[in-house]
């Protein structure tokens, strides 16, 4: 199959779909001209026209608003905030608005939109250009929140949130853009809240998010040079989330690591750790589940310290064989 | 009073209809609230209703608007179904909102109003979308944005201004200056006389008008609708009003003078209209009372069904999250 990067599979599943459906359009900061500030957009407003390629000014509050206000009367747009941080500048029209427009509403009203944003750290951008705010958009009632972690997941998974009839939170990862892998040219859609295991074994369950994906996947590698296979299963959307697939693989194996690059308190792998705790698995267990996270520290500058605030490799496959020490 | 002539009677005798059905509305739901048969808060409109249906008199059953916390009076005005409101206004499962959203969130999208906010400013982005999405769809609505005096300080009044000027999009604004954000007075929260004035910043027309004359307001309003269907852009129309009732239940108004209120009260704009509508021979006196007769029933009869209506299903609590 074709290889093409995690960046160019966001700007085909976005052509895609503005060609399939002419409701879809894009708004956002320097998603024009430029192309977007990591070339996700490139060479869609030669292709689309400024009408449906909106650069705006660097108003996020209306990028996110005006998007939602477009949803409930009959577009389908798809707004980018430019760094994950900077959704904290539209938190009230996202969380307060958009989220719960639907239910306030007694269900009479429909916001079916996506907010692109990209998130994670290892650019060396410090703290305030580099962070994993996930678990905000998860806490929020009325948001679906995905994150995927390769380019053929990307296309199927924005197609699918451009489809999707609720507001979509889609989290791209700055250290994923130009990543290859193999990616259909032919539009198709991954079903939002399905789980994918992207690596099967019977010792370990590590679940993963975005970047950790990949990072976990190279540990399991080495785990297993040591005898130790472990099943590695990205939840893809992080709500609502596919705890089906996560419990299977618990009572499976019986041990769970859960690797995300958020920071620590009431982050993502504290939700996942809990939903294993209170659920069937939980008698399964023979081991404490176990959190890889970010420190909750801001992002660090210097090179050495990002690298020591959130879980690399050779992390996970330490917690790995931790978690094996139990027996 | 100003006024076009040409306001068919028919018309003016609707606009005196909403505006004491709004009334009544306002204090039938504060005479609830002393008898304990309401849960939650109010923001009362009362004395403001020649902003609400001064505006939206001014616009096509198909035009769009946005609402404030204070926005029973826009809903009336808006053609909202007085029984769905005062049933969401109790709570119940033949609510607006399915007894979910309550006072602060009565939204009728289907009949084009995308909803109250409770949170100030909040509705001005969503007015900017539903704008944009009439430009695009090349259709010629047009989408009233409410809002108040407090909510022009806050950054999403500026983001949303700037970027329906730079795009040309077809939405009014329409301020409801009623003098106070909560306890915060215009003169202390605004280094200018007139909110109007902001207009010039984003090379759009900014014009003040009188709140509480209804017709002075629908000429405002429909000179801004005539230039937004045209494609000339967004106006901002700032009416001077008076909230005659607290910001909410719990204020005990220690910001301003009885005096203040009274003075207020006399420049009514429900007694203003009726005059204009006895003087101009539009209704005789028994004609008013006959409109006046018949609001109060409506709402008699909204209460009724409101109260006989059931409440939300427990087992249904989550329902409506997701589409």
């Amino acid at each position: 199959m074709r290889e093409i990067t995690y960046a160019e599979a966001i700007r085909e599943a976005l052509r895609q779909e503005m060609q399939r459906d002419e409701r879809v359009f894009l708004m956002g900061e320097d998603i024009g001209v430029y192309g977007g500030a990591f070339g996700v957009t490139v060479g869609l407003l030669e292709e689309f026209g400024e009408e449906r390629v909106r650069d705006t000014p660097i108003s996020e509050a209306v990028i996110a608003g005006a998007a939602g206000g477009a949803a409930m009367t009959g577009m389908r747009p798809v707004s980018e905030i430019m760094f994950m941080d900077f959704t904290t500048i539209a938190m009230e029209q996202i969380v307060n608005q958009i989220a719960k427009t639907r239910y306030m509403f007694g269900g009479k009203a429909e916001v079916p939109m996506v907010l692109r944003t990209p998130g994670g750290s290892g650019t060396g951008a410090a703290g305030q250009h580099s962070q994993s705010l996930e678990a905000w958009f998860v806490h929020s009632p009325g948001l679906k929140v995905v994150m995927p972690s390769t380019p053929y997941d990307a296309k199927g998974l924005l197609v699918s949130s451009i489809r999707d009839n609720n507001p979509v939170i889609f989290i791209e990862q700055k250290l994923l853009y130009r990543v290859k892998g193999p990616v259909p040219e032919e539009l198709y859609a991954i079903p939002l809240s399905t789980a994918d295991v992207k690596r099967e074994g019977s010792d370990l369950t590590i679940v993963a998010t975005g970047v950790m994906v990949a990072r976990s996947l190279a540990a399991a590698d080495k785990l297993a040079e040591g005898g130790i296979e472990a099943e590695v299963i990205d939840p893809r959307t992080l709500k609502p989330y596919d705890a089906e697939t996560i419990t299977q693989s618990v009572v499976k194996t019986g041990r769970v690591l859960i690797v995300n690059e958020g920071y620590r308190s009431c982050g993502y792998a504290a939700e996942i750790s809990a939903m294993i705790s209170e659920g069937p698995a939980f008698v399964y267990l023979n081991a404490p589940v176990k959190r890889l996270t970010g420190l909750d520290i801001p992002i660090p500058y210097n090179r050495t310290l990002e690298y020591n605030a959130v879980p690399q490799e050779e992390n996970i496959v330490a917690a790995g064989r931790e978690l094996m020490a139990y027996t | 009073m100003k006024g076009k002539p040409s306001l068919p009677k028919e018309k003016l005798i609707d606009m005196f209809r909403k505006m004491l059905e709004i009334r009544d509305f306002e204090e039938k739901a504060e005479e609830l609230f002393a008898l304990g048969k309401v849960h939650g808060t109010m923001h009362l409109s009362v004395g403001q209703e020649g902003s609400a249906v001064g505006a939206v008199s001014a616009l096509r059953p198909d035009d769009w608007m946005t609402s404030t916390h204070r926005g029973h009076g826009h809903c009336i005005a808006k053609n909202g179904d007085l029984k769905l409101m005062m049933a969401e206004f109790l709570g119940k499962e033949t609510g607006y909102c399915r007894g979910r959203g309550g006072s602060m969130h009565i939204a009728d999208v289907e009949g084009g109003n995308l909803g109250a906010t409770g949170v100030v400013g909040g509705g001005l982005a969503t007015a900017v979308g539903a704008a944009l999405s009439c430009k695009m769809g090349g259709v010629d609505q047009i989408t009233l944005c409410f809002f108040g005096d407090g909510a022009v300080n806050m950054g999403i009044f500026h983001e949303s201004l700037n970027l329906a000027a730079i795009w040309t999009l077809p939405v009014v604004f329409v301020c409801e200056n009623n003098q106070y954000a909560m306890s915060m007075s215009v003169e202390k929260a605004l280094p200018i006389q007139d909110i109007a004035d902001r207009a010039c910043a984003y090379d759009i027309p900014g014009v003040v008008v009188d709140g509480n004359d209804v017709l002075a307001v629908h000429d405002a309003v429909a000179e801004a609708v005539e230039r937004a269907r045209a494609g000339e852009g967004p106006t901002l129309v700032e009416c001077k009003t008076y909230r005659w009732r607290g910001h909410s239940k719990s204020d005990a108004q220690r910001y301003r003078t009885r005096e203040e209120v009274e003075t207020w009260k006399e420049k009514d704009p429900i007694a203003r209209f009726r005059a204009y509508l006895l003087k101009k021979g539009v209704l005789s006196e028994d004609d008013a009372q006959q409109i006046e007769k018949e609001a109060h029933e409506l709402i008699e009869e909204a209460v009724a069904f409101a109260e006989y209506s059931p409440e939300p299903r427990v087992e249904e609590i989550a329902e409506g999250v997701y589409a």
